[in-house]
């Protein structure tokens, strides 16, 4: 109960390590999830409406994908960027960049997947009405966008709870090194170790609060979408 | 977009000519060899019943589907050259996620950019002018179709096709659905609709094509088919009788 209180003290005080590994793990999350939407959105819309042959392959290696074990991912990433690794020379091994990157390959193939989905169901309905219309190509690739914007915020707040509460990629890349790549879930893994209940805890409580807020915008962003028939 | 036809102005797409139409649906086929010329302006109604392939003709016509065998033409153009001329409206409304105007605004976005005033009025002529601004999918079925014949009638296409598209409406969006079409009708626009509502095709239809087993078994004026069908199969369907 003591460290639970001292936990919560750290936290209501804004202790300073505290919130730099707080706002190194969402800087990281963020900018992971901002390049994999980037990526991934594209990838699941083209793979939804365009027809070629191993289209169904792709799918079924980005569903594949979706349940990458992050230690096989982290082991990747690693591989790649260490010193006799292909992109070695660009020295970004344990530095919040190889977190991102890891991060990046972990999260893609989940929101490309769930999005792929959501826009397959919206051709299937919209494709008639579609042909009829003349729209075809970059309009309609937009449009589906658009009116599948509330399902894919949903897909991109999924690909952040992945990101956001992953440990075994980013402590293989990042090496948890203090004041540079330490972020929330390797920090209660380290602390736990060490038996430092209090911060590990404290961690554990704020990312525990993430969860629950990424999580609540979740259900209200689809409340919101099925009220205004926008689901 | 189209431009702007003058009123009784007969449709660019006639004759409609459909020659040894040929098309499978899971491995059976629903259209066998199937001939057929429309060469009337106003509003055929194409009937028979369920299976007989009255909605794959219809979507053959619009190049939705395309036949295993067989031609068509409209007017001088094949389907695909006169896709910016037709214009169909499905018995399932599918309306965009984004508001009534919108969905206008989406489907010609040129006259949204150069005259904006003309949604309002489409909107005006399908009674929903003062739901402009609500998400479309909220709107009742029946509202749902008026816009989707609104969203149709806007490009002024020389061909309009329904589907159904009164299937399961309350009376009174029927009845507005109808005159729309009779009115767009008389505007010169060829209207091309499928219905197994006997009661409207007496109020619309110019024309009847009666199809069977995938072929025409009758083609008639309106009046003639109703007091003297020439076949035994469009009498019994006349009759209530259930045709397989």
């Amino acid at each position: 109960m003591d460290a639970l209180a001292e936990a919560f003290r750290l936290i209501i005080t804004l202790d300073e390590d505290l919130f730099e590994i707080l706002w190194l793990s969402i800087r990281v999350s963020l900018s992971a999830l901002a390049i994999s939407a980037v990526i991934s959105l594209p990838l699941g819309t083209y793979l939804a409406i365009t027809k070629f042959p191993g289209r169904k392959f792709c799918i079924l290696l980005l569903n594949t994908l979706m349940g990458m074990p992050p230690v096989v991912v982290g082991l990747m990433v690693y591989l790649l960027l260490s010193r006799s690794g292909p992109l070695g020379w660009l020295g970004l091994l344990y530095t919040p960049t190889a977190m991102i990157i890891a991060q990046v390959v972990l999260i893609t193939p989940i929101i490309a997947a769930l999005s792929n989905q959501v826009i397959e169901n919206l051709h299937q309905e919209y494709s008639d009405t579609f042909c009829s219309m003349g729209v075809t190509g970059r309009r309609a690739v937009a449009a589906y966008l658009v009116d599948a914007r509330y399902a894919l915020t949903t897909c991109i707040l999924a690909g952040f709870g992945r990101a956001i509460a992953e440990v075994g990629a980013v402590i293989i890349v990042g090496g948890n090194i203090d004041h540079l790549t330490r972020v929330m879930t390797t920090a209660i893994a380290l602390e736990t170790s060490k038996g430092n209940l209090t911060l590990a805890l404290s961690l554990g409580t704020v990312l525990l609060a993430l969860s629950l807020l990424v999580n609540a915008l979740v259900i209200g962003v689809r409340e919101y979408a099925a009220k205004r028939q926008y689901a | 977009m189209n431009t702007l036809r003058s009123a009784n102005m007969p449709s660019s797409l006639l004759p409609i000519r459909v020659t040894n139409l040929r098309l499978s649906k899971c491995d059976r086929a629903v259209l066998g060899g199937l001939n057929l010329m429309i060469d009337e302006p106003g509003i055929t109604v194409i009937m028979g019943p369920n299976g007989a392939g009255k909605s794959l003709l219809l979507r053959s016509l619009h190049g939705l589907l395309t036949p295993d065998q067989g031609l068509i033409t409209l007017g001088s153009l094949t389907v695909a050259d006169s896709r910016n001329e037709q214009a169909m409206v499905f018995q399932q409304p599918v309306l965009l996620r984004r508001t009534v105007l919108k969905n206008l605004a989406f489907a010609a976005p040129e006259i949204a950019k150069t005259d904006p005033q003309r949604l309002i009025q489409a909107l005006e002529s399908v009674n929903l002018a003062d739901r402009a601004d609500q998400p479309a999918r909220m709107l009742s079925g029946g509202e749902q179709q008026r816009l989707s014949l609104a969203r149709a009638l806007l490009s002024e296409p020389a061909l309009l096709l329904l589907d159904e598209a009164t299937a399961s409406l309350d009376p009174a969006s029927v009845l507005m659905i109808e005159s729309l079409v009779k009115a767009q009708s008389a505007q010169g626009t060829k209207v091309i609709l499928v219905s197994h509502d006997q009661g409207q095709a007496r109020r619309l239809a110019d024309e009847i094509v009666f199809i069977s087993a995938g072929q025409v078994a009758e083609q008639s004026p309106a009046d003639q088919f109703f007091t003297a069908p020439q076949t035994p199969a469009a009498k019994a369907y006349l009759a209530g009788e259930i045709l397989l």
